[in-house]
């Protein structure tokens, strides 16, 4: 993938003396990423879906604040919009979110000195999606430790700034594009997710789990459960979990 | 106001099923993230889970499309989505040439249909 330059000031200048100074250069690192634009293009893709499946636009833009996670606005907007009850897509929702857990275990240490009080973590912690995961593991390194939180939230804000814009232009055009661009943005969800899940994968059992999860879905999909994406998910992750023991273990 | 959120029922749903299912995840990590190894066999399966899950995702709006992707064919839907990939994987893993790429088949599928 391009990387655009990072012109972030070295550690040791006074630009980064002022917490606020840190706060902008996060929100310009925005700029500095091609993330931005998947990110851009999914939540396109996030508002033309409520729009097709008549939410209203201050519920989207809502959840796009609130929820902050791509994945789990497309099943909780995918299975209300497909006739599910509220408890079955919280099921399915909570079960999608397992995977923030390990993304704040593994970024917070970054963040953390001595001083540090574990509320002044926690809007940092809300931020922490797969992007903005990326990105600090990127772009910490470059800042100076006592700044980090300060440019995390400049970071967050401006991600956020960018993905509300992007809903709010997605639900619109929805509304007012010929049938074959509202197609084109609604495709936009399963590409970006689709590449940006197959970059990210580390390991064999990453591969393995989005290939027998692609497979498994269409098949359960069969039975109508109501929780159709955790069956196949969990019992997809679990082979391919499997998998990965057995050859350790040889 | 109403029109714009949608009644508190609305807000309520988003709240119950999709802030707090989130937040919940994020404020353990924050709580209990000191002591989770970050190579532990439990997180390689929360990961390999949670990838499946959004494999099931990206099915499930190609198997059954929403709204206006409706009206794309089904073949022309997977073709797409696998001209994408091809992309992807030819040009180093550009998530954006792959993005493009999948589109401009989709596009031009539709068009040559009529």
């Amino acid at each position: 993938m391009v990387r655009l330059p990072l012109a972030l000031p070295p550690l040791d200048t006074t630009r980064w003396h002022s917490p606020l100074r840190a706060f902008a250069w996060g929100m310009r690192s925005v700029a500095s990423t091609v993330l931005t634009l998947v990110l851009f293009a999914t939540y396109l893709g996030i508002g033309a879906l409520a729009h097709d499946t008549h939410f209203s636009l201050g519920w989207v833009l809502a959840s796009t604040a609130l929820v902050w996670a791509g994945p789990a606005q497309i099943i909780l907007i995918s299975t209300l919009g497909s006739g599910a009850t509220v408890v079955q897509a919280a099921i399915a929702v909570t079960v999608s979110a397992i995977r923030l857990f390990p993304m704040v275990v593994s970024v917070l240490p970054m963040m953390r000195t001595p001083q540090t009080k574990r509320r002044h973590l926690v809007l940092v912690t809300h931020f922490i999606a797969v992007t903005l995961w990326v990105e600090c593991v990127r772009l910490l390194p470059h800042v100076p430790r006592e700044r980090r939180i300060a440019f995390t939230h400049g970071l967050g804000t401006g991600l956020c700034l960018v993905c509300l814009f992007a809903t709010t232009l997605g639900y619109g055009l929805a509304a007012n594009l010929p049938p074959l661009l509202g197609a084109a943005i609604l495709l936009l969800t399963p590409l970006a997710f689709l590449l940006s899940t197959a970059r990210n994968c580390r390991q064999l059992s990453d591969v393995l789990a989005l290939v027998l999860g692609l497979a498994l879905f269409p098949l359960v999909s069969l039975l109508h459960t109501g929780v159709d994406i955790l069956i196949s998910g969990i019992s997809a992750g679990t082979i391919a979990y499997g998998v990965h023991w057995w050859r350790e273990r040889k | 106001m109403s029109d714009f959120i949608g009644d508190w029922q609305a807000l309520l749903v988003l709240v119950v099923a999709g802030f707090l299912p989130n937040e919940v995840w994020r404020m353990l990590g924050l709580w209990f993230g000191g002591g989770v190894d970050e190579g532990s066999e439990l997180l390689v399966w929360v990961r390999a889970v949670a990838t499946a899950i959004l494999a099931g995702v990206i099915a499930q709006i190609l198997v059954l499309p929403p709204g206006a992707l409706a009206s794309v064919p089904d073949w022309l839907r997977y073709g797409a989505v696998a001209a994408g990939f091809a992309v992807f994987l030819l040009t180093r893993r550009s998530i954006f040439a792959g993005v493009v790429g999948g589109e401009a088949v989709m596009l031009a599928g539709k068009w040559w249909l009529g």
